[in-house]
């Protein structure tokens, strides 16, 4: 792998990811950040698939999984039992965009506001995937899904991304940044970061999916640098309130170069396309890329 | 409806040794019922309380909250956003192997629902109260038993009291046989009924419950010198070992409760049982729950008519129940929560329990008291009048209006 990063692998090769998942990209290299001293705890989605059949466990470290919405309030119950127990372990939260964006983000607001020692990371593949494609409230606008498709009287998903990063960070919690698992390194630091601070942490990771955006498996890792490139996705932390750390683009590409990789935005139109591109000259504005 | 009483029934219902007298006495205290469920749940020394407030389980929460506050309970007590959060939080603790507290009521406990299921299933021994409150529409914050009993199905173990005394009791209990079996239990008390009432109650030594209730142990946790997945998803060919290992529990936890009989009587000087027989050798049986049956028990006295009052619902006491009634011909089911489209729920239950039996008695459903609605003695005498020549299989009884 990276030869900065450590050799140890919490996350182990045989779980059953499609080909190309940067999800189980991200995760991998979480843990090594992480350590052997971390509970995890996951959401119902596809990383709880893939990573926790009976009988074939994918986790080198202590793994509880519940339900879809509740894995930041079974984090904060474990906290609170470590810190009673007194032992001084890392607790992680994985959950995908739709268990928090969606359906777990009462439970993940709830645990954010009551400042439990928790590394929360969102695993972001922009849509329901473990079901088969439907629409999350992270989906990106235009974008197909199975449940947003586009037709005579539609152009696919009606609305923007909600930024949860900017939801997350308006908890004034210590610690909230984006991540990219093209960038592995960077994704690194962040969670080692990440664990440096008392209280709830957040970090926001783009995982490109190519069985969900339609792209070869090959592609994943170019797909993942071209959202940053495009600027659609921006890579920052957030601490004490104040954006900082922004990851520069150094040759700032049309967004049509991501889109046109995609098969969930082959049907758009150049309107579509001009109001996404509006989209990421917000995000450049915004973070001064 | 805990009314009053005879001295001379109570003397009979509260069989207390002569030489236990004294201690009772002294450990006697004059108490609102979630104050005093608070107090057991404090003698039961949970790590972990998570709650979100829901009339009527309110006072229960807020008394643990105040209690933690002036350092008499040494516990984490963690205000949670919705009732759903409150049984993840403590399912999360106690998958750690710290023992924990949560509570609620009605909505909060059809908020929980899947919650429940995903609890009993990961084998989680969290213990809760729930008063009793019927479910919204209609809203309404008054008592029946709706909530608890549309959780049937959720693999939880039970126990329901008859008033404030049992109400602290069955902590103990709850814990102890959930502990040990590995299944949650709901300790279900009548909303306002029992949790707003003030009643004298017998709050056990520190040492007694001690000496009762072990610390909680257990191999399956949380652990990262031990690592170990907790939650697997289980494809069909896994899957039905799982739930069936749920049915072998709810076993284990009967012969658990019948083990409680004795130890519990020995510990604490009271009763215990899975069912109450009350005056069972007339050939006219009641057949009820919760705290109704005080009322029962007052209608019925002087009459040639019986009480079986079920305390343990899940698990369900077949045998006991078929024994205890074995020469009862009319059953009478008092129900306060109803099966839309069917019948009263514990009236369908009761039947089945009987159905495989060769001689079988006469059995009547009545819905009574549904959101509050009080049910008087002479509401009880009707039921009794009626299923002596009954006709309809069964009824509602106290509606108003054109209904009635």
């Amino acid at each position: 792998m990276i030869a900065e990063l450590p050799e140890e692998e919490l996350f182990l090769p045989g779980h059953t990811a499609c080909a190309g998942c940067s999800q189980a990209l991200a995760v991998r290299i979480a843990m090594k950040a992480l350590g052997r001293n971390t509970i995890v705890c996951l959401a119902t989605g596809c990383l709880e698939i893939y990573s926790t059949q009976y009988r074939r466990c994918a986790w080198k470290v202590p793994v509880i999984h519940m339900l879809f919405e509740n894995a930041p309030a079974v984090a904060s119950g474990v906290e609170v039992a470590m810190k009673r127990i007194g032992k001084d372990a890392n607790v992680a939260v994985f959950a995908g965009d739709g268990a928090t964006a969606d359906i777990g983000f009462g439970a993940l607001s709830g645990m954010l506001e009551r400042g439990h020692d928790v590394i929360y990371i969102c695993i972001d593949n922009e849509a329901y995937m473990n079901t088969g494609i439907q629409r999350s409230g992270s989906t990106p606008y235009a974008a197909y899904t199975t449940t947003s498709p586009p037709g005579k009287v539609s152009i696919g998903n009606k609305t923007f991304k909600k930024d949860l990063p900017a939801i997350v960070a308006a908890h004034r919690i210590p610690y909230v940044a984006t991540a990219n698992p093209s960038y592995p390194k960077d994704l690194y630091k962040k969670v080692k970061k990440a664990m440096e601070f008392d209280g709830a942490k957040y970090i926001h990771i783009l995982t490109p999916c190519p069985t969900g955006w339609g792209f070869e498996s090959s592609e994943t890792i170019k797909i993942g640098r071209l959202a940053n490139e495009t600027a659609l996705w921006v890579n920052y932390e957030v601490i004490s309130g104040e954006i900082m750390d922004v990851m520069k683009v150094k040759e700032k590409k049309p967004v049509e170069e991501y889109l046109r990789r995609q098969a969930r935005f082959r049907h758009l139109s150049e309107k579509e396309i001009a109001e996404i591109q509006k989209f990421a000259d917000e995000n450049a504005r915004i973070f001064s890329l | 409806m805990v009314m009053l009483m005879s001295s001379k029934k109570k003397r009979k219902r509260n069989r207390i040794n002569k030489e236990n007298k004294s201690k009772e006495i002294e450990n006697m205290v004059v108490i609102e019922g979630s104050h005093a469920v608070a107090e057991a749940v404090k003698l039961c020394k949970p790590k972990v309380v998570a709650a979100f407030p829901i009339t009527p389980q309110t006072h229960i929460v807020e008394r643990l909250a105040w209690l933690v506050a002036n350092g008499l309970l040494d516990a984490e007590y963690i205000n949670v956003e919705s009732e759903h959060s409150a049984l993840s939080l403590v399912a999360g603790a106690v998958a750690c192997g710290v023992r924990a507290y949560t509570a609620t009521s009605s909505q909060g406990l059809a908020l929980m629902h899947e919650v429940l299921h995903a609890t009993s299933g990961m084998r989680l021994p969290v213990v809760m109260h729930v008063a009793n409150r019927a479910l919204s529409a209609p809203l309404n914050i008054w008592n029946d038993l709706s909530d608890t009993l549309a959780q049937r199905d959720t693999s939880w173990i039970q126990l329901y009291a008859e008033n404030v005394q049992e109400s602290v009791d069955f902590t103990f209990i709850a814990y102890k046989v959930a502990e040990e079996v590995m299944l949650p239990t709901m300790v279900c008390m009548d909303g306002y009924t029992l949790t707003h009432v003030y009643e004298p109650v017998s709050i056990p030594k520190q040492e007694q419950v001690d000496d009762y209730l072990p610390e909680y142990q257990t191999n399956y946790k949380l652990d990262v010198e031990n690592p170990m997945l907790i939650g697997a998803y289980a494809l069909p060919d896994d899957y039905m070992e799982f739930k069936y290992d749920q049915q072998l529990a709810m076993d284990v936890a009967m012969a658990k409760l019948e083990g409680e009989k004795e130890e519990f009587e020995k510990k604490f000087k009271r009763k215990f049982d899975l069912i109450e027989e009350y005056n069972l050798n007339s050939n006219i049986a009641i057949i009820s729950m919760g705290s109704v049956c005080g009322t029962i028990k007052d209608a019925i006295d002087n009459m040639d008519v019986g009480l079986l009052r079920l305390i343990s619902y899940r698990p369900f006491p077949k045998d006991r129940i078929r024994d205890a009634l074995r020469n009862v011909e009319t059953i009478a089911v008092i129900d306060r929560a109803f099966s839309y489209g069917f019948e009263g729920v514990l009236f369908s239950e009761i039947k089945s329990a009987f159905y495989n039996v060769e001689e079988k008695p006469r059995i009547f459903g009545y819905t009574v008291g549904l959101g509050g609605r009080d049910i008087r003695i002479e509401d009880i005498r009707r039921i009794i009048e009626d299923v002596k020549q009954a006709e309809k299989e069964s009824d509602w009884i106290g509606l108003r209006g054109v209904y009635a």
